[in-house]
């Protein structure tokens, strides 16, 4: 199938913009009016010098009336086509759609974008459903009361001759059962009660409700800077974003952690020193006797007057799940699915141990730099016995000011779905974008 | 009837429900409530007929059938497996692992009592 056979339509359109009569185009570049009319209705192909010559006559790049806008909503409706026989029965006639009815073949690729978005959403839910593990052993313990007291039950309706001392004891088992069930059954509604109290918590997953939580003190948690912290539970208790249990538990963890961090480096010593050290993570891991990881954290959970510098960090577990994001100005990690698979962060969870520093750009619009320090440790949880579990984490710095050759720039981006760079090597799915191609 | 059941189970009230039908049926009942050491006790009791629930502290159920259809005393033993999870994923790694029968909870004594006596006679 040609993509050329739209040229007819635009070659109209543009001659009829012109007020050019059909038989002044035709005469001038020396072919009849009746078949500059089959082009035109997109009955004859077009091409080679005869294009090039309507195409000076219409004062335009060849170019530009073989390709159209068209392209990416062409790509769209294809895409759309795939699987769907009456369709695909008609994709050799989809340019005529194009052209004829821009507006409601525009509407068809967007109801389709929109609707593979929707199945994404639907597949998360139902993923959140069936792998909810409370929701799951709630229906356990309900179903195996409710089973006891069937039993139970049944037995005392259908044995005639059951003695005295059986009939108690299957009384009292109905009663504890029946308590238990009423129980079982009153954790349930209120659980799925919380969950439809309101859209957002239908969408915010545990790690979400944390995200928000350290977003609104700008990922600085200063009353755990202080002399005499306050007890980490009480801090969770009084965090309205914190809702779910799940997330308090994450926070929790998280919050453990950095009062580990801020004991070993505190505030007002780590923030001169990375100013001092012009932020050098090695430097100021050497100079506090800590790891890298713990440097890492504690620049990100600086305010960033205090460091003059605005410092962004991903961490990702051992499958590249992002666990933690801390987004900078430019720098924004993917909320859902996997990110840019040639981060630095990913760099250094392919070698444990050794430290990665990059200068990435990312791709956009006007495209950024940024300083990337990355490294991969164990986790603290690991042991001897059992599995090692690694755990990577890139610190996000701003471009430094003597920023390196084109060719020592790392060129990135965010997530493929939104990505430009259309010939990445390392491209696991197409791109939404349609502009920049 | 007369032979041996051995009820792998770990809730107590559902235990006392399935070992008076069967008593009154005839049938001596052993009962055995954790998961790990569930195996074990097929081998000491030597029962005719293993009822075994799924879900178990310590060991799945899915688990311990594999045990028994691995032992070389065991493999051909009468097994009914219980789960509280009536869904087909599960039937179906019953099936595959060899459970004898499948019945989801909440059962009906009369299905119990009839599937042991139609596994016990084989």
């Amino acid at each position: 199938m040609s993509r050329s056979t739209l040229t007819g339509t635009r070659i109209r359109e543009r001659r009829m913009g012109m007020r050019l009569r059909q038989a002044d185009l035709a005469r001038s570049v020396g072919i009849s009016p009746s078949y500059l009319n089959l082009i035109e209705h997109n009955r004859r192909r077009i091409g080679g010098k005869l294009l090039m010559d309507i195409a000076r006559k219409l004062d335009v790049e060849p170019s530009a009336l073989t390709q159209g806008a068209e392209a990416a909503l062409l790509e769209a409706l294809r895409d759309a086509a795939v699987g769907h026989e009456a369709a695909a029965h008609e994709l050799p006639r989809i340019e005529e759609l194009v052209g004829r009815f821009p507006g409601w073949a525009q509407l068809l690729a967007d109801s389709h974008r929109r609707v593979a978005e929707l199945e994404r959403t639907v597949e998360m839910l139902t993923d959140r459903m069936t792998h909810d593990p409370f929701l799951s052993a709630s229906l356990h313990e309900v179903l195996s009361t409710v089973t006891a007291i069937r039993s139970t039950a049944s037995i005392l309706v259908e044995t005639e001759d059951i003695d005295r001392d059986w009939q108690d004891r299957f009384h009292r088992n109905l009663y504890d059962e029946s308590q238990r069930l009423a129980e079982g059954a009153q954790a349930l509604v209120a659980y799925l009660d919380e969950d439809s109290a309101g859209e957002e918590r239908v969408r915010s997953s545990p790690q979400e409700e944390v995200e928000a939580y350290l977003k609104a003190q700008d990922y600085h948690v200063a009353a755990l800077e202080r002399n005499l912290p306050p007890r980490i539970d009480n801090l969770i208790g009084a965090a309205p974003e914190l809702s779910s249990s799940p997330a308090r538990d994450l926070a929790r963890h998280y919050l453990e952690r950095y009062s580990q961090d801020a004991a070993h480096m505190p505030l007002g010593d780590f923030a001169k020193a990375a100013v001092e050290l012009e932020l050098d993570p090695a430097r100021l891991a050497q100079r506090f006797g800590v790891d890298l990881g713990a440097v890492f954290r504690r620049l990100a959970a600086m305010p960033g007057d205090r460091i003059e510098a605005e410092v962004g960090l991903v961490m990702c577990d051992g499958s590249g799940t992002l666990t933690f994001r801390k987004p900078v100005q430019g720098f924004s990690p993917p909320r859902f699915g996997a990110a840019c698979p040639l981060w630095p962060l990913y760099q250094a969870l392919s070698r444990p141990m050794a430290p990665v520093r990059a200068v990435v750009e990312l791709a956009g619009r006007s495209p950024r730099r940024f300083l990337t320090y990355a490294i991969c440790q164990p986790a603290q949880t690991s042991s001897f016995d059992g599995p090692q579990v690694l755990e990577a984490a890139m610190l996000i710095l701003p471009e430094p000011v003597h920023s390196p050759a084109q060719g020592e720039v790392l060129a990135a981006g965010t997530s493929c779905r939104i990505c430009p760079r259309r010939d990445c090597v390392a491209r696991r799915e197409p791109s939404i974008l349609a502009d920049g191609f | 009837m007369g032979g041996t059941v051995l009820l792998i189970e770990d809730e107590p009230n559902i235990i006392e429900a399935i070992r008076f039908i069967l008593s009154r049926d005839g049938w001596v009942v052993h009962t055995h409530s954790d998961g790990t050491t569930a195996y074990q006790s097929v081998l000491d009791k030597r029962p005719d007929v293993v009822i075994l629930d799924v879900m178990l502290p310590g060991k799945s159920g899915f688990d311990i059938l594999r045990d028994i259809r691995g032992g070389a005393e065991t493999g051909a033993l009468p097994v009914l497996m219980l789960t509280a999870k009536g869904q087909s994923k599960d039937r179906e790694l019953a099936e595959q692992i060899g459970a004898s029968r499948f019945m989801a909870k909440p059962f009906s004594n009369t299905d119990v009592l009839s599937a042991v006596r139609e596994l016990a006679e084989g």
